[in-house]
């Protein structure tokens, strides 16, 4: 045997069934390895299993069959007081009758931690979110923002082995929610534990991620890095899920790729020209689908074009907004216009994953 | 000028009301407590005296007020000890289906005359009577029987506010006491009771007032009991203005009862 440590989570054929007529399959025997001091997303739509895979890990729904371990240590059957894991609840379940300070030590109190270890770990989880001088506060008279980071405050300073996090960022607005992203990485790497992390915001989990599990109806899709998901989908449905879908399939595909299958190509990857006569051909090579512009949507730093290929299939482009020499400016609704792009970039994508 | 002619039709009716009926009610009884009756007419006089309050302390008096007290408090108590088990069964355990069940369960009573109720709770205490038939014993008519009949009265009025209680208590806050390695007893202790302790407080209102003025129960079951009811019940014909001084007394222990309770900070919820 090597000396390697055990994985932080491993998940074996994890399974959970809901009862009803007929059972309802919210997890279907899922396998996962989760890196020590890793930051792990699972990331799918809602009803996907993601949510009770981490209340699984947290104690809070008992699996159907399979296996849970924490470093190494079988937990499957143990209650939640007595994990060594922290969850950080979406609705951040701050006890409302306690201040923040309170909250933050009630762990430390129910493990009996002495009262001069205590008072110096709460001040130091409460200095960790920049909320050092808000202790004597009560929840209610926080912002949004402020609770989200006490609820990770009252997680940390137990200092588990592995932080479990349900969706924190879903109640944040948009501003606050990329700050707190930067937040959350940086306080990750600052505390070297483990975060598994749970959201349905693709762009949340890519920028968040060393590593991301796709889930999708009870099982896991892909699992790899943010790069890996994004740029090699292994399904149709992470293409799909993962940044804008561009699914080529059937007849669409047999015209365009010259190839039976499904194939999917990334908005960026697409260049938009006008065919009007004035534009040259593509550069040697390059494959060419020719269209009409259904829509352009300007968005600030870049334009998206929305194309109705000749072919049949609709695809979406999307293109910086570098300067004066970028093609958006001049196009139209209406106007007809050709797509071309990079032969490598197109990927290919199974309908269904083999089981 | 039409807009204020509106606003004030709908404000003076309540106004008088509040003023007139309620307030004049109580101010009457107040000033009433402060004089004294001819012995020999009956009538009140209507001279300021203390006398009635110094009556007060005598002995026998200062023990029917204890004993009310004594009975309000523990009808209060047997309430949230009923109350609490009951609530958390019909909020968290039972299905959602018949939850509307067991809520109208409760409520049923409270549609019920409370003579008939009272008169029920009689006839299971007396000798030979449900109570000593299942049971072997009954406690017979007095202070336990005015205690359980009492209890059983006022008990809709904890539950459902302890019900409302535990309705809104989030399932996540008792997860989150679990994950941060809180056994079952502290999660009770630490999360669920002071979640639940404003809700206690009003339905203790509730319990507490409605014992300390009841005499209809106490006359039923009670046997030969005195409480502050049935003091002045008596005293109404004979001496009005002593009646009213023990009424005043029940005002004053309610009042100190609301003061205390909203120091625990639970009349928000009421």
């Amino acid at each position: 045997m090597t000396a390697t440590p055990p994985p932080a989570i491993r998940l074996d054929r994890l399974r959970k069934e809901f009862t009803g007529t007929p059972p309802v399959v919210a997890v279907d025997d899922v396998d996962l390895d989760v890196g020590q001091g890793e930051f792990f997303s699972m990331l799918g739509p809602s009803g996907s299993g993601k949510t009770t895979v981490l209340r699984m890990i947290a104690g809070f729904e008992e699996p159907t069959a399979g296996r849970i371990e924490l470093d190494g240590e079988d937990v499957t059957r143990r209650q939640p007081y007595d994990r060594d894991v922290n969850t950080v609840f979406q609705d951040y379940a701050l006890f409302p009758h306690m201040t923040v300070a309170d909250n933050v030590e009630y762990g430390l109190l129910v493990k009996k931690v002495s009262r001069a270890e205590r008072r110096t770990r709460v001040a130091e989880a409460l200095e960790q979110v920049r909320l050092g001088d808000h202790g004597a506060r009560r929840p209610s008279q926080l912002s949004g923002g402020q609770r989200q980071r006490v609820a990770l405050a009252r997680a940390l300073v137990n200092r588990p082995r592995v932080l479990l996090l349900d969706e924190p960022l879903g109640a944040l607005d948009l501003k606050l929610r990329e700050q707190m992203q930067v937040e959350l990485k940086a306080i990750q790497r600052d505390v070297g534990i483990t975060f598994l992390f749970v959201t349905h915001d693709q762009e949340e989990a890519l920028t968040l991620s060393d590593r991301i599990a796709v889930f999708n109806a009870g099982r896991i899709e892909q699992v790899g890095t943010a790069r890996e998901v994004y740029e090699s989908p292994r399904t149709a449905f992470v293409a799909g899920f993962v940044g804008t879908s561009n699914l080529l399939t059937g007849e669409a595909a047999r015209t365009v790729v010259r190839r039976d299958g499904s194939f999917a190509i990334r908005p960026e990857k697409l260049v938009v020209t006008p065919v009007d006569g004035t534009a040259g051909a593509a550069a040697p090579g390059r494959p060419t689908a020719t269209g009409v512009l259904e829509e352009v949507v300007y968005g600030g730093p870049t334009t998206r074009f929305v194309v109705q290929l000749d072919a049949g299939a609709r695809l979406t482009a999307l293109e910086q907004n570098s300067g004066s020499g970028s093609a958006g400016a001049a196009l139209r609704r209406g106007d007809r216009v050709r797509l071309d792009w990079d032969p490598e970039h197109v990927i290919d994508v199974p309908e269904t994953t083999s089981k | 000028m039409r807009r204020r002619l509106g606003l004030a039709a709908l404000l003076t009716p309540p106004m008088l009301w509040l003023v007139v009926a309620y307030l004049g009610a109580l101010v009457a009884i107040f000033a009433t407590a402060f004089w004294t009756t001819d012995p020999f007419t009956n009538l009140v006089v209507r001279t300021f005296t203390l006398d009635n309050f110094r009556e007060l302390r005598t002995p026998t008096y200062l023990g029917i007020i204890g004993r009310t007290i004594l009975i309000a408090a523990l009808v209060t108590v047997l309430c949230v000890v009923v109350a609490v088990p009951f609530a958390f069964f019909m909020a968290r355990v039972a299905p959602a289906r018949s939850r509307s069940l067991l809520l109208a369960l409760v409520l049923v009573p409270l549609w019920a005359s409370y003579l008939v109720k009272a008169y029920a709770w009689r006839a299971m205490l007396q000798p030979s009577g449900v109570l000593e038939s299942v049971f072997g014993t009954t406690p017979g008519y007095g202070f336990a029987a005015v205690v359980i009949t009492l209890s059983y009265l006022w008990l809709p009025y904890m539950i459902l506010p302890v019900y409302a209680a535990f309705e809104r208590l989030p399932e996540s806050h008792l997860e989150a006491s679990a994950d941060l390695g809180g056994r079952p007893w502290t999660t009770f202790r630490r999360v669920v009771v002071p979640a639940l302790w404003p809700a206690i407080a009003a339905g203790s209102v509730f319990t507490f007032s409605l014992s300390l003025g009841d005499y209809i129960a106490v006359s039923i079951v009670g046997g030969k009991l005195q409480v502050l009811g049935t003091a002045v019940l008596q005293n109404i014909t004979l001496d009005l203005p002593f009646a009213a001084a023990l009424g005043t007394s029940s005002v004053v222990v309610m009042v100190l009862y609301l003061l205390a309770v909203r120091r625990a900070g639970a009349l928000e919820n009421l």
